[in-house]
C-alpha cells in the first residue's frame, strides 16, 4: 500500500497545493477544528472533526444564484455562474464522507442542481480513517465504518505513516498526481489500529443504538405520537442543530439590492424555525412542536421512504454536542421507540 | 452550463385584466411574443419581481391557448401587491412549469366532470375547464359549481357569462354569500349548494377553494355518495425552489412543488395532516 511518513506531511500539501486548492482541517485559537484554504506551513488539526461539517464545500451556506439589473420596466437576467476550480478536501471523515452521497440524492436527482454538481465535479474529497471515535459518535448506527472511510481515496494512519486507498477514478487521479512522494510500506500495524479502534466504538455509549424501529414505514405509527410534545417544549428553535448537521440541506432564496442591481442570494435554511412554511394567508406548522417533529420525521422517516431506507443522519454527534438545551435525534429515536 | 431551472426566464405583461376588487389576471408573453414555455392544467410557476419576492402561482390560462400564458393573482402579501400594481409592458421573472398536472390525458378521460370552486380557487380550474372545453369529445358532461363572497368577488365573470355558460354541455351554477343588488342568482355557500344540486355521483370531482369550503364540500360529497377517489384537489404551500430540494413543502414523503400540486383525496389521506 502507498504511504507517505507523517514526518514529510508538509512536503504532501505543499504538493497538493501547488496543483489545486486544499482544504485542510486546522486548529483555531479557541481549540476548535475548522477547514481552511492551506498555505504552506500549516498543520492539520488532531482533532476528531472539525464544528461545522464539510457540507460547505459543496452546498455553501450562502451563495450568489443569479444577478438582475433593473430599469424601468425591463429587467435583465445575469448567469453568474462559473466553472469552479479544482480543490481537494484532506481529512475528511467517514461521517462528512457519507453526507455527501446523502446531499447528491437531492442535489443530483433530476433536476440536477448545476451550481451543486459544479463543486461536486471539481471537488476531490480524501478521507481519513477514525482511530478515536468520540463519545457523541454513532456512525455505526447508519452502517458507516469509520475506519474505512468512503471518499474518493481514503487515508489511513498507523501513527508514523499516512497510507493512500484511492476508491475510484478521481481518488486514483489524486494519488497519481502525488505519487512521487509516496513509497510502497508495509501496511500491517493497520488492521492492528482498526482492531482497536473498532473496539473503542463497541464500548461508546451510543454503539447500542438502532435504526430497527425507524423506516419509511413509520409514518403513522411516529407522527401522532404522544412524545413530541415533551420532546420538543424546551426547543428555542435556534436551528443550530440543521447549521452543524452534514445533512440538512433546506434552503430559502433571497435578494438583496445593491443600489446597482439585485443579487439572489440561496442560504441555507432551518425547518426549526417560525417563518420557514409561514404564508400570507397563515402557517401549516403553527408551534415548535410540528417544527421539531419535522426535522425528525425527515431524517428518521421521510428520507428513507424516497431513498432506499437511507436515513438522514450519519451519526456525527455534532448536534450532540452543540444543542444548547441538549436535545438531539439520539434521545428522540430512544423516546420514540420506548412505547 | 446547462440551463438551472433556478435562473429564471423573462416574462413580459402584455394585458392586465381587473376580475375582483382584489384579483386581477395578468396576460404574460416571452419578450420575443409567444409562450414562455408549455405547461399541462394544473402545473405551476414561480413568479418573481427580483428586489421584491418571488412565488408560486397556478397557470390559469389552458395548455390549448398558444399564445400567452395568463395568471389570476390574488392580492394578499408584498409580492402580490407589488404584482397589483405594475403597468402593462412590465417585466417579470418566470420559472416552470413545475409540479404534476391533472390526470386530463389519463383518469379524467372520456369522464363526467364536476368542477367545484370558491373565490380565487378557480384559478387552477380555469385551466382544466378551458382544456377539456377546447377537447370536448374526450370528455363527458361538464359541470361548474362556483361560488364567491358576492357577485363582485366573482373570478373570470365575463368569460363564465360570455363562453362557459353558452357551451353545449357545460352546466354552471354561480352562488354568492349574502344576497346583493343586481343578483337574482343563488345565494349561499358552496357545500350547501353542491348538496341541494345533488351532482350524480358517477362525476369525477376537481375542488379548489379556502380550506374550509374544501372541507365541507368533501364531507358533502361523501354524504352523497361519492369516494375519495374520484375527488381531486390542488394544495398551496410556502415553496422556494419548485424541485423538491429547499424543503419547504415537504408534508410526509411528498412536496407539494414536485409531487403535487394535484392530489386525490385517497392519496392525501396517507400523509400527515400538515396543510
Amino acid at each position: 500500500m502507498l504511504k507517505v511518513s507523517k514526518s514529510k506531511l508538509n512536503e504532501l500539501f505543499d504538493a497538493i497545493a501547488a496543483k489545486q486548492t486544499l482544504y485542510l482541517p486546522v486548529d483555531r485559537n479557541d481549540g476548535a477544528s475548522e477547514y481552511k484554504k492551506y498555505e504552506s506551513g500549516m498543520t492539520m488539526s488532531k482533532a476528531l472533526n472539525t464544528v461545522r461539517s464539510a457540507k460547505d464545500f459543496f452546498f455553501p451556506q450562502t451563495e450568489n444564484l443569479v444577478d438582475f439589473k433593473m430599469e424601468g420596466k425591463n429587467i435583465e437576467v445575469i448567469d453568474v455562474r462559473k466553472e469552479s476550480e479544482d480543490f481537494v478536501i484532506f481529512g475528511v471523515r467517514a461521517c462528512d464522507a457519507r453526507s455527501f452521497t446523502i446531499l447528491d440524492k437531492v442535489f443530483l436527482s433530476d433536476p440536477v442542481d448545476s451550481f451543486y454538481k459544479n463543486r461536486r465535479d471539481h471537488g476531490t474529497v480524501v478521507t481519513m480513517a477514525c482511530t478515536r471515535p468520540a463519545e457523541t459518535c454513532f456512525c455505526k448506527t447508519f452502517g458507516i465504518d469509520p475506519t474505512v472511510p468512503e471518499g474518493d481515496c481514503a487515508c489511513f494512519d498507523d501513527g508514523e505513516n499516512i497510507f493512500f486507498l484511492a476508491h475510484n477514478d478521481k481518488g486514483q487521479k489524486f494519488v497519481d498526481s502525488i505519487s512521487s512522494l509516496l513509497e510502497e510500506g508495509d501496511a500491517r500495524k493497520l488492521a492492528d489500529v482498526q482492531e482497536q479502534a473498532r473496539a473503542v466504538m463497541e464500548r461508546l455509549p451510543l454503539a447500542k443504538l438502532s435504526t430497527e424501529n425507524f423506516g419509511g414505514d413509520k409514518l403513522n405509527e411516529y407522527f401522532n405520537s404522544d412524545k413530541w410534545a415533551g420532546l420538543s417544549e424546551s426547543c428555542l428553535g435556534c436551528g443550530t442543530c440543521t447549521f452543524v448537521c452534514p445533512t440538512c440541506q433546506c434552503y430559502d432564496i433571497k435578494d438583496f439590492n445593491t443600489g446597482k442591481g439585485i443579487k439572489r442570494y440561496r442560504c441555507w435554511d432551518s425547518c426549526m424555525y417560525s417563518d420557514f412554511t409561514k404564508m400570507a394567508h397563515g402557517n401549516p406548522r403553527l408551534t415548535q412542536l410540528e417544527r421539531f417533529r419535522q426535522r425528525f420525521m425527515h431524517k428518521l422517516v421521510y428520507f428513507p421512504a424516497n431513498n432506499n431506507g437511507e436515513f438522514g443522519c450519519v451519526g456525527c454527534g455534532r448536534c450532540l454536542s452543540k444543542c444548547p438545551i441538549s436535545m438531539n435525534i439520539v434521545k428522540v429515536m430512544k423516546a420514540l421507540e420506548d412505547k | 452550463m446547462n440551463n438551472d431551472t433556478l435562473i429564471p426566464y423573462i416574462g413580459v405583461v402584455t394585458d392586465i385584466r381587473i376580475d375582483t376588487p382584489d384579483v386581477k389576471t395578468f396576460r404574460v408573453e416571452a419578450p420575443e411574443g409567444g409562450k414562455l414555455f408549455e405547461h399541462m392544467p394544473g402545473q405551476c410557476a414561480m413568479l418573481s419581481i427580483p428586489g421584491v419576492g418571488e412565488a408560486m402561482f397556478s397557470i390559469t390560462s389552458s395548455p390549448t391557448n398558444k399564445e400567452f400564458m395568463e395568471f389570476s393573482i390574488k392580492k394578499c402579501g408584498c409580492l402580490t401587491e407589488w404584482l397589483h400594481a405594475m403597468e402593462v409592458g412590465q417585466m417579470i421573472t418566470v420559472r416552470g412549469p413545475y409540479g404534476n398536472a391533472f390526470p386530463v390525458e389519463t383518469e379524467l378521460k372520456g369522464k363526467d366532470l364536476l368542477f367545484i370552486a370558491g373565490g380565487i380557487g378557480l384559478a387552477p380550474l380555469r385551466s382544466v375547464i378551458n382544456y377539456v372545453r377546447d377537447k370536448r369529445e374526450n370528455y363527458g358532461d361538464i359541470q361548474v359549481i362556483y361560488g364567491s363572497r358576492s357577485k363582485d368577488d366573482l373570478v373570470d365573470y365575463q368569460e363564465i357569462l360570455n363562453e362557459w355558460m353558452t357551451d353545449d354541455g357545460v352546466e354552471v351554477n354561480l352562488t354568492i354569500d349574502n344576497a346583493q343588488e343586481g343578483w337574482d342568482g343563488h345565494v349561499g355557500f358552496v357545500p350547501n349548494y353542491v348538496k341541494e344540486l345533488d351532482p350524480s355521483i358517477n362525476k369525477t370531482v376537481l375542488i379548489c377553494g379556502p380550506p374550509i369550503m374544501i372541507k365541507f364540500t368533501l364531507a358533502g360529497l361523501k354524504e352523497l355518495g361519492f369516494k375519495e377517489t374520484q375527488v381531486y384537489t390542488t394544495m398551496e404551500l410556502r415553496m422556494k425552489c419548485g424541485v423538491g430540494k429547499c424543503g419547504r413543502c415537504n408534508i410526509g414523503n411528498k412536496y407539494v412543488c414536485k409531487d403535487g400540486p394535484v392530489f386525490r383525496f385517497d392519496q392525501l389521506g396517507e400523509l400527515p395532516d400538515e396543510y
